[in-house]
């Protein structure tokens, strides 16, 4: 930023940033092409995804025009969104997903974090589970089994986020701490946990924990693939908080022990918050990375958003539009991580503001 | 340590994955209230998709439908879960599901090295041949030189060479690993044929621009029998499982319908009494509600009905019936008889 602030605009034609594509004939014809290949593309695009699309219609029609068949994407519709769940129990997916949707936009706001919101965070989760399964209010019930759908990547990826942050900041100052059995038990957990991949987990957590409880007792899959993403997320974003950790100076810790606050107080006060900061993008790194780990629940059974997606490609009605299913769930996917990432991008800067004030 | 943990880790799993035995399925199941069926995941067109309102519909899901009108009376006390290849056979043998109605091909090392049971055959598949009807070919006997598109590594490959060697004919293979992209190749005229199990080129086919003008060569290269499979060593589920299916078949040779079932209860002919319950007997004897397969008809339909529903002319995928008519049709679906 600073540097083109500086110096001053180039003489000629041409804005400075778009000069040295046009010096030298090699320059100009590699961006000519470039150029013409863009626009094909584009055009190629704009023909499929829009011009000659099906947007209203049926398979049939769908099948004799040349471009994409929306039409799929708006047939199914309700289907990625709610999946399996009874029909009643729609308006509560919708109300759990916007409630989750004004946690998430309230808890982007630093004026409100703090202690009130984690509680919040928590009674809302609890709220919503309870909520969407309707049993405990007296509504239609939408067992745990019947969940799939846009509201289970939606579910996955936040309790697992919300469940793992807090224990993979235990297993962080676990694996720091001076007592030697606490260091061990976190360095095996962390490092078992690392050295096996998320589907090896997930397939643990499906075959193996029936084999484990006691007679009679049935643990939904949804909740076991639950405890494998929040196992594999702690491991995970506790090797980036003790990067975060040991990145902070040893003298801020011993000048807050100077100021005679406790070790707690010192750690909650002066290291923690240095060492969260530090680390943001590779925490979002591991928040987009468990979301897009969602959809591999799809291999124990449990439908999340792109597994309906999957799902539907095989209805005898409508077989054949695979593209247009990816594409759709590509663009989803895409939304949501790159918002993330905007969102990490935006933090840092904002607390390297901070930092230097 | 790593190793070593790893090592014990991997002896436990070991130790601990053998079918659990403790308790019946059945009794299980109706203290659960619900019978657990796995279907083929993520769907599969025709035997198990997810239909509208949340629903799983198919011919695989009515097979599982009709176990639990036996079991309970009521079709509809049903949990489906849609479990991959991969994970099949464990959750069978851990208890996740009570029986597979998945279109697992029946074969002898599942029925023993994995310790299953296949009390039915629900479907008879085998590997087919899609050719357009351009070509004007009526056996695959007639492919001598032809381009034929089929997926790598498979026994369909397999299967596929040994037919043509064994008809002293020569072909040129087109191997694609994506089914979609295989299609296409078909499509667009890369390859003369199109090899796979009949009732995927029946899905393959009718997404094709012009499905009528494909046609599925009456040829089989190879014998894959669906069946339904259960855990060894649980017998009164195996048999409920074996006479709900029967059950469907035999309304069908007994001219039983979903439509006409409560008209046939009061003929007089004393095998469709016995059969639906009307003289008692054979319910008492499975353990079951006399009137179960009474239950069954009307809830869900015979064999032919769930075929021509799901599978058949009128559907999309318009499957023959083929080697899946009755006996007495010039077919092989041949039931034990219910008396």
């Amino acid at each position: 930023m600073t540097t083109t602030a500086l110096s001053r605009p180039a003489p000629g034609r041409l804005p400075a940033g778009l000069k040295p594509l046009f010096s030298g004939w090699t320059n100009i014809a590699i961006t000519a092409a470039c150029t013409a290949i863009t626009l094909w593309l584009a055009a190629k695009l704009y023909a499929w995804g829009w011009a000659e699309a099906v947007i209203h219609g049926d398979a049939t029609a769908c099948r004799a025009a040349s471009g994409a068949c929306w039409a799929f994407i708006a047939d199914k519709f309700d289907f990625f969104v709610f999946g399996f769940i009874p029909e009643a129990a729609h308006w509560r997916v919708l109300f759990v997903l916007g409630l989750i949707a004004a946690m998430i936009a309230a808890s982007l706001y630093r004026a409100f974090w703090g202690r009130t919101l984690l509680i919040t965070w928590v009674v809302a989760l609890v709220f919503a589970a309870l909520f969407l399964q309707g049993d405990a209010f007296g509504l239609t019930p939408a067992p745990l089994r019947t969940w799939s759908g846009l509201v289970v990547t939606i579910w996955i990826a936040v309790v697992a986020l919300a469940t793992a942050y807090p224990l993979g900041l235990i297993l962080a100052l676990g694996r720091l701490s001076q007592m030697r059995a606490v260091r061990l038990l976190s360095i095996a957990w962390i490092e078992l946990v690392r050295g096996v991949p998320l589907i090896s987990i997930l397939f643990l957590a499906s075959i193996m924990v029936p084999l484990f409880l006691p007679e009679g007792i049935e643990l939904e899959v949804l909740v076991r693939a639950q405890v494998g993403f929040t196992i594999f997320g702690s491991a995970y974003l506790a090797e980036i908080f003790r990067a975060g950790l040991q990145s902070v100076p040893k003298g801020q810790s011993e000048g807050a022990a100077s100021l005679a606050l406790t070790r707690w107080q010192a750690l909650r006060l002066v290291v923690l918050p240095q060492a969260l900061k530090a680390v943001i993008p590779a925490q979002v790194n591991t928040f987009i990375m468990i979301f897009k780990d969602t959809s591999l629940v799809l291999v124990i059974g449990v439908f999340d958003l792109l597994g309906t997606f999957k799902a539907s490609l095989s209805d005898p009605a409508w077989l054949g539009f695979s593209t247009e299913a990816y594409v759709a769930g590509a663009v989803f996917y895409f939304a949501v991580c790159f918002g993330m990432s905007l969102y990490s991008r935006h933090l840092e800067t904002k607390l390297s503001r901070d930092h230097q004030r | 340590m790593k190793g070593f943990t790893a090592a014990l880790l991997g002896a436990v799993s070991l130790a601990c994955i053998t079918p659990t035995e403790a308790g019946s399925t059945l009794d299980a199941i109706k203290a659960r209230g619900s019978l657990k069926c796995a279907v083929q995941g993520p769907s599969n067109p025709g035997f198990g998709v997810p239909g509208s309102g949340g629903k799983w519909v198919g011919f695989n899901v009515d097979l599982c439908r009709a176990i639990a009108a036996t079991i309970f009376g009521d079709a509809e006390k049903i949990q489906i879960s849609a479990l991959t290849t991969q994970t099949r056979f464990p959750a069978l043998q851990s208890g996740e599901v009570d029986v597979l109605t998945n279109n697992t091909t029946y074969v002898m090392t599942r029925d023993t090295q994995l310790k299953f049971n296949f009390p039915a055959i629900s479907f008879m598949d085998g590997q087919g041949i899609l050719v357009p009807k351009k070509l004007n070919v009526k056996s695959g006997k007639e492919l001598n030189g032809a381009t034929v598109c089929v997926q790598p590594g498979t026994t369909t490959e397999l299967a596929l060479t040994d037919y043509f060697r064994k008809n002293n004919m020569k072909f040129t293979p087109v191997v694609i690993q994506s089914r979609d992209e295989l299609t296409r190749a078909y499509a667009d005229g890369r390859c003369d044929a199109l090899t796979s199990d009949a009732t995927t080129l029946a899905a393959q086919r009718s997404t094709l621009a012009n499905p009528a003008e494909h046609v599925i060569l009456p040829d089989r290269l190879s014998k894959e029998p669906l069946g339904i499979a259960v855990r060894h060593s649980d017998e009164e589920f195996r048999d409920i499982v074996a006479w709900s299916f029967n059950a469907l078949v035999n309304a069908e040779e007994l001219g039983v319908t979903q439509a006409n079932v409560d008209e046939m209860a009061k003929s007089g002919d004393p095998e469709i009494r016995r059969f639906l319950g009307v003289e008692p007997g054979l319910g008492a004897a499975l353990g079951v509600d006399e009137k179960y397969a009474y239950t069954i008809i009307k809830q869900i339909g015979n064999y032919g009905e769930l075929y021509e529903k799901y599978l058949g002319e009128k559907t999309p995928l318009a499957i023959p019936r083929g080697v899946n008519r009755l006996y007495t049709q010039g077919g092989a679906l041949y039931t034990p008889p219910s008396r």
